[in-house]
């Protein structure tokens, strides 16, 4: 049992050591580059579908260690937990022994002042004690907390400065705690959820609503504020040279039931209510076709989201599905196509030049037939399913290049006419309950940071001694520095000004040199001070 | 908007830079090279030998005696550094005027002002410490490089921001960045001279190294090594402070403050190496050379995050503006 404790307590040891934190923090540097090499699923599942396609033997293997989800592996976790178990470790007994430092006075004078960093003799006529006076003085000018002792070789002085350079190292090391556990609490408590809406339209806080989302583990769907948004307009603004100027959505909003309010969106500027934030993450247009059939009915003004395959050109992609053309139709329709806002027909391929819609036109392929859309496997809403073409399932009925208002008739007398176009928002609803947290945490992390770097704390010695021809006294200074490297003028600085300051003394006080100084009564006791 | 002629300038002035920049060169090389450095390996080989790891404040701090020309060449150099420095100030201030918003919006804008803030640091060090002067031909040099590359290959025309950089906020997280990557280049070269020189001083101190050696006119590897620290000292809660800010913009831009995107993953990792060599300085076992190690990966990774991730991966941080 005893044996089982010291190797613990020899593990935990060599956990809490620097040299360790040193080691891990490298492992966890290490670590993050393959997340940032390899295509990461929280970032982009198609660019990881694509690896899986182009690098079919070695995507599976590097699937099993988690390497298209770096960030939140289990070894990635392992790394960061040892060291903040490692942080902790070595956090709270400094923190500890600081508060005591902080409490108590300054360290008692090594034996040997000359092995210090800093170390000089200086020689006065003054008694010793008076001599200590003086250092006293100087030091306590420089807002040192000095304490006198009696040592064993004589009087002696201990003072110290710069607490706040510990001060500001817990705090840097604690903040960086509490920063992890913001992390983790909007991880746990976060969601978000992004959907495309087309001017008019709208969504409601839902996981059901989203085209994607993501949730922590430990959100409900009853955690979610029923907020309300819907895209009144959607305005894109470029430059001269076709730079993107700004991005802007008017939205009403409000909570499910109760009044809408109104407000204006952007790039940089999302909505905040309450801990959910709505962003525009991204915007294209929605062609809207007319199909009149051969009997007459008529579907005004139906469209569909094309998603932008180029964004200097907004050149896009998508397609249009009529599952129900009214009872008794058996078939359906559907086209897909792609769309340019400003088109240029290049022979007969259809390019975009300007992401402005200056002359919007649409390449388009019409199908009927099965849809498939009741098949059970889930379809993509912006294309056709392939294997039903493929099976020959839907057929291509016609093929057009239209601009706004022309139509095209199919086979059967069908009229297809591209009647116009409306833009679409992507929109992105997030709820992070742990990022006030992380922000607090950084800002008192860089606060740390800052005491801890240029803040120096000076440990500075004394000890006084006659002089060994009797004549005098000898006084012996050191010092010992933590964190600025240019010790030696300070130093010199001190001991020019504690030299003047004795000559001066000696000239003021020599009548009476022999009369004992006012603390020299009782050097043994100690005069703390702040 | 943006106006031709004072875009012609800010080019211009570029190339006037780098020839300024190209002549402080050759000046600092003349003083290495012509500097006369009477009993300067004896007295190195003393001062080691006796006491090979202790630093001997003054003993050991730079070359101790030089000639009167070699330090008029000094002099110069140090001259045509500043007036390239101000050149280099120029292409940028007259680039920010050109196309009336702050001259960080692309790669091309982003490493010049880098490389302005290294040579703006380093003449700050020499002119505080004169015996740091003489690494002037070793931080002058691969300025002209990157300067060159940058030219060369960063080259993008003035032109206005994207949408998602017109917010106060590139003011704060780009600058921030600039100043902290700029320090961090001198800082590496630095622990890369350390490296060099402390190698010398080992051989010097075995009797083993030429006392023609260009090495012996560095400032001593302690010098180094602190100039090294205290510089990446500076820099690092200024990167500190680059990275939360871009964390706070991240949020209200792309809706997560942090996502793990490459340039984010970059400066992380970049923030962990100076974390790391911050504490190496003062682990058992890490001080001396393999904290220099630590601090040249650190360099490095910058490097690494400016180019690779800008030009090779894909991400959120794409405004390089580099075809
Ligand atoms: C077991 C874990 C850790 C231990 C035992 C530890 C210990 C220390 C100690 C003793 C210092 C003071 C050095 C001095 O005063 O000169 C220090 C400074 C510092 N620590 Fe840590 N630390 C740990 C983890 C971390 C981590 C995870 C980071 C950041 C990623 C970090 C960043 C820093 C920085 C930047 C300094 C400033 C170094 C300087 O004073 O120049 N530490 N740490």
């Amino acid at each position: 049992m005893r044996r089982v404790g010291g190797r613990l307590l020899r593990w935990w040891r060599q956990l809490t050591a620097m040299r360790t934190a040193l080691i891990l923090l490298f492992l966890l540097a290490v670590a993050a580059i393959p997340g940032s090499l390899l295509p990461q699923r929280s970032l982009s599942q198609s660019n990881v579908t694509r690896y899986f396609a182009d690098h079919p033997t070695l995507a599976p293997v590097l699937d099993k260690l988690y390497l298209f989800g770096v960030f939140s592996s289990p070894w990635f976790a392992a790394i960061y937990l040892l060291l903040f178990i490692s942080l902790i470790g070595c956090v709270l007994p400094r923190a500890a022994e600081h508060a005591r430092n902080l409490l108590s006075s300054p360290p008692a004078a090594p034996r040997h002042l000359q092995q210090l960093p800093e170390s000089t003799e200086l020689t006065a006529s003054l008694p010793p004690v008076a001599a200590l006076d003086v250092v006293e003085e100087e030091l306590r000018v420089k807002r040192f907390r000095v304490v006198r002792r009696e040592g064993r070789a004589g009087p002696e002085l201990s003072a110290e400065k710069g607490y706040l350079r510990e001060t500001g190292n817990l705090l840097f090391h604690l903040s960086l705690l509490a920063l992890l556990l913001g992390l983790a609490g909007g991880k746990l408590w976060g969601y978000e959820g992004s959907i495309l809406v087309t001017e008019g339209g709208g969504f409601c806080n839902s996981f059901q609503q989203y085209d994607t989302y993501s949730a922590g583990p430990l959100v409900s769907q009853s955690d979610l504020t029923p907020l309300c948004v819907d895209l009144t307009d959607f305005r894109a603004e470029y430059e001269a040279n076709g730079t993107a100027a700004s991005f802007t959505a008017d939205l009403d909003y409000g909570l499910a039931g109760a009044a809408m309010r109104a407000t204006t969106i952007g790039v940089n500027h999302p909505l905040r209510v309450d801990g959910d934030r709505v962003y525009v993450t991204g915007h294209g247009f929605s062609p809207s076709f007319t199909v009149v059939l051969p009997d007459g009915r008529s579907f005004d003004d139906v469209s569909a989201p094309f998603l932008p395959t180029e964004t200097a050109t907004m050149a896009s992609e998508g397609a249009l599905k009529l599952p129900d053309l009214g009872a008794g139709a058996t078939d359906q329709l559907a086209l897909q196509g792609f769309f340019a806002p400003t088109g240029l027909l290049q022979g007969s391929v259809l390019v975009s030049t300007d992401p402005r819609p200056l002359n919007p036109q649409v390449a388009i392929f019409v199908y009927r037939g099965y849809l498939g859309l009741d098949s059970g496997l889930p379809q993509s809403v912006y294309s056709l399913d392939q294997t039903q073409i493929d099976r020959d399932q839907l057929t291509k009925v016609g093929t057009a290049n239209l601009s706004v208002g022309e139509s095209t008739t199919l086979d059967d007398g069908t009229v297809v006419t591209f009647s116009g176009l409306k833009e679409f928002a992507a929109l992105q609803l997030s709820h992070d309950p742990g990022q006030g947290w992380v922000l607090a945490a950084a800002i008192s992390l860089l606060v740390g940071l800052l005491g801890m770097l240029l803040v120096r704390r000076e440990r500075v010695f004394a000890r006084v001694g006659p002089a060994p021809d009797g004549g005098g006294t000898v006084l012996s200074i050191g010092s010992l520095t933590r964190g600025s490297a240019d010790t030696a003028p300070r130093f010199t600085a001190l001991t020019d000004q504690v030299r003047t300051a004795l000559a001066d003394r000696n000239r003021t006080s020599a009548p009476d040199a022999a009369a004992p100084s006012a603390r020299g009564g009782a050097p043994e006791k100690e005069i703390p001070s702040s | 908007m943006i106006d031709p002629s004072l875009a012609a300038l800010s080019d211009n002035l570029f190339s006037v830079a780098v020839v300024l920049y190209s002549l402080a060169v050759v000046a600092f090389c003349a003083e290495l090279a012509f500097g006369n450095w009477p009993a300067r390996s004896r007295e190195l080989v003393a001062v080691g030998a006796g006491a090979p790891t202790v630093v001997q404040p003054g003993a050991l701090d730079g070359p101790p005696a030089e000639s009167p020309g070699a330090r008029r060449l000094g002099g110069v150099a140090m001259a045509l550094t500043v007036l390239g420095g101000v050149a280099h100030a120029a292409v940028l201030v007259t680039r920010g005027m050109a196309a009336d918003r702050l001259p960080w919006g692309n790669m091309y804008e982003f490493a010049t002002a880098v490389v302005l803030v290294a040579v703006v640091a380093y003449t700050v060090l020499a002119l505080r410490a004169p015996v740091l002067r003489h690494i002037g031909a070793f931080v002058l040099g691969p300025v002209v490089l990157a300067m060159v590359l940058i030219g060369l290959f960063l080259y993008a025309s003035a032109g206005p921001l994207v949408a998602a950089l017109r917010s106060w906020w590139l003011g704060v997280h780009v600058t921030t960045a600039i100043l902290g990557f700029g320090i961090f280049f001198v800082s590496g070269i630095a622990s890369v001279l350390y490296l060099l020189r402390s190698r010398y001083e080992q051989k010097a101190a075995a009797g083993l190294a030429p006392s023609s050696s260009l090495l012996a006119r560095l400032p001593s590897a302690a010098a180094l090594d602190r100039t090294a620290h205290r510089t990446a000292v500076f820099g690092f809660p200024i990167w500190t402070f680059a990275v939360i800010a871009g964390a706070i913009w991240a949020e209200s831009a792309w809706g997560r403050f942090w996502g793990w995107d490459p340039k984010e993953t970059w400066a992380f990792i970049a923030w962990v190496v100076y974390a790391a060599y911050l504490h190496a300085r003062t682990t058992a076992g890490w001080r001396g050379r393999p904290s220099a190690w630590v601090n040249v990966v650190g360099l490095a990774v910058m490097v690494f995050n400016l180019l690779y991730v800008n030009m090779v991966s894909t991400g959120l941080h794409s405004y390089a503006g580099v075809n």
